[in-house]
């Protein structure tokens, strides 16, 4: 319970809310960190994953690719980076794209494969173009999914972003850095719980978006079940 | 995404790999190279054994399915630089400490892998199990854990692999810690090169050949699946 106390101290304390080294100043340095990232991540992977799920032939070979992304450690990539690119955001920035891509090219992948084949030909039977079934057809489909990737990868980033505090870089691994280095345990608990909240606001984000998302199909289907015709 | 990140800015000339480094410090790197390995299968296999525990439970008890995913799902979601520091005032610069850091981050994936590999055991197989008299316990160990496999050693991949990326952060805890992290705490902390490339590199290799032993694991141990999948 002391602990807890002392958790209520720091952010309690006003200096620990202004400059430098306060509160808003190391979210907004953790969400650039994140906004970055996710950005190039999903630049990537959204559109790999879509086209390669459309194309038949691909199946395995790519998923199987993306999945040794997984295999990647984030801190020996940060580590690895920092001999490229030096301290700083960057070599950051290089391993948060690499941990986020696989979830999302994997999803939008899944998500692309799993629309039915038959509602994607009557689609092309109606006349529409391929870059028309995509984007009005596919992609509608397979929202929920993409941004269960997204959600995913977006937490992660989150979570690991941390990290940066130990190649010289700001963000809210600062204070849990900073905290041990004067073993200030108040600190360090005030950087978890501020990561912490920070994941806990994505997955509301993400669950309150598959539910707009999944919302729309879903309401049409009901109507088109009202007309007499069964879903299937 | 300023300048402050462009890579000389320390003006220091060094070569990418100095080699008499490596030669010197092969003790120090077989060393570091076995506590990494150490540190993982203790981890993973704790926390089999834990998420095997809690996956019986939510099983039996569907209820306490969703609450055990949460907990475990925010033990998922604490920094792992983090919550090795905030364990030291209880266990100090250990690697108990770092053990237990590592456990709760398996938890979350092996438990699900279980819940959902069980799960999937078709309900009719499931039903001939019991028609041909065979107890609970017998249809779980010869039956559902046997179709399950697939299922749990993806989770248990996953789990190896992540936990070998996180077992160098534990190097935060002292020199003496977090297997090759010791390396990569030491480049960094002299910018030195050798010592950074050594333990990233190392680290990766061993998360792949992790990978790999666990896929062919899983061939030897299923063999039935790659017949379905040939047939």
């Amino acid at each position: 319970m002391n602990g807890v106390h002392h958790l209520f101290v720091w952010f309690n304390d006003p200096a620990n809310w202004h400059g430098v080294n306060g509160v808003p100043r190391r979210v907004l340095e953790h969400l650039t960190l994140w906004a970055w990232s996710m950005a190039i991540a999903c630049a990537i992977a959204v559109p790999g994953g879509l086209l390669l799920g459309r194309s038949r032939r691909t199946g395995t070979v790519t998923v199987n690719v993306a999945n040794i992304g997984r295999a990647i450690p984030s801190f020996a990539v940060i580590v690895l980076s920092v001999i490229w690119l030096g301290l700083g955001n960057a070599p950051v920035v290089v391993a948060l794209v690499l941990l986020a891509v696989p979830p999302i090219f994997t999803f939008a992948f899944t998500g692309v494969r799993q629309v039915d084949a038959a509602t994607v030909e009557s689609a092309r039977g109606m006349g529409m173009t391929e870059a028309r079934i995509l984007r009005s057809v596919q992609v509608p489909l397979a929202l929920p999914l993409i941004l269960n990737g997204l959600r995913l990868s977006s937490a992660a980033v989150i979570a690991t972003a941390p990290l940066a505090a130990l190649v010289g870089s700001g963000g809210l691994g600062r204070y849990v850095i900073d905290g041990f280095a004067v073993r200030d345990f108040a600190e360090v608990s005030a950087g978890v719980t501020l990561v912490v909240t920070l994941v806990v606001c994505n997955e509301l984000l993400f669950a309150g978006l598959v539910r707009a998302a999944s919302r729309g199909p879903a309401r049409r289907s009901r109507a088109r079940s009202r007309d007499g015709r069964r879903k299937t | 995404m300023s300048s402050v990140l462009s890579g000389a800015s320390l003006g220091v000339s060094q070569p990418l790999i100095r080699w008499s480094w490596i030669g010197d410090h092969l003790g120090p790197i077989r060393h570091a190279l076995l506590q990494h390995l150490a540190l993982t299968f203790v981890a993973v296999g704790v926390g089999l054994v834990l998420s095997s525990l809690l996956a019986a439970f939510a099983i039996r008890f569907r209820i306490t399915y969703q609450p055990i995913n949460a907990v475990t799902g925010i033990m998922y979601a604490i920094p792992s630089l983090a919550l090795f520091i905030l364990l030291t005032p209880i266990t100090g610069l250990t690697e108990l400490t770092a053990e237990i850091a590592l456990v709760s981050y398996t938890l979350q994936i092996l438990f699900r892998s279980i819940v959902a590999g069980i799960d999937e055991v078709p309900a009719s197989v499931r039903e001939s199990a019991r028609a041909m008299g065979l107890t609970r316990s017998q249809q779980l160990w010869r039956v559902e854990l046997p179709l399950a496999l697939p299922v749990i050693v993806s989770g248990l991949r996953i789990a190896t692999v992540t936990t070998v990326g996180l077992v160098p952060i534990s190097g935060i805890l002292g020199s003496d810690q977090g297997g090759l992290g010791t390396f990569m705490f030491d480049g960094l902390a002299r910018f030195f090169y050798t010592p950074l490339l050594v333990g990233g590199v190392l680290t990766v290799v061993l998360a792949v050949a992790l990978d790999v032993t666990l896929v062919r694991l899983q061939r030897v141990l299923t063999p039935w699946v790659r017949r379905a999948h040939a047939s």
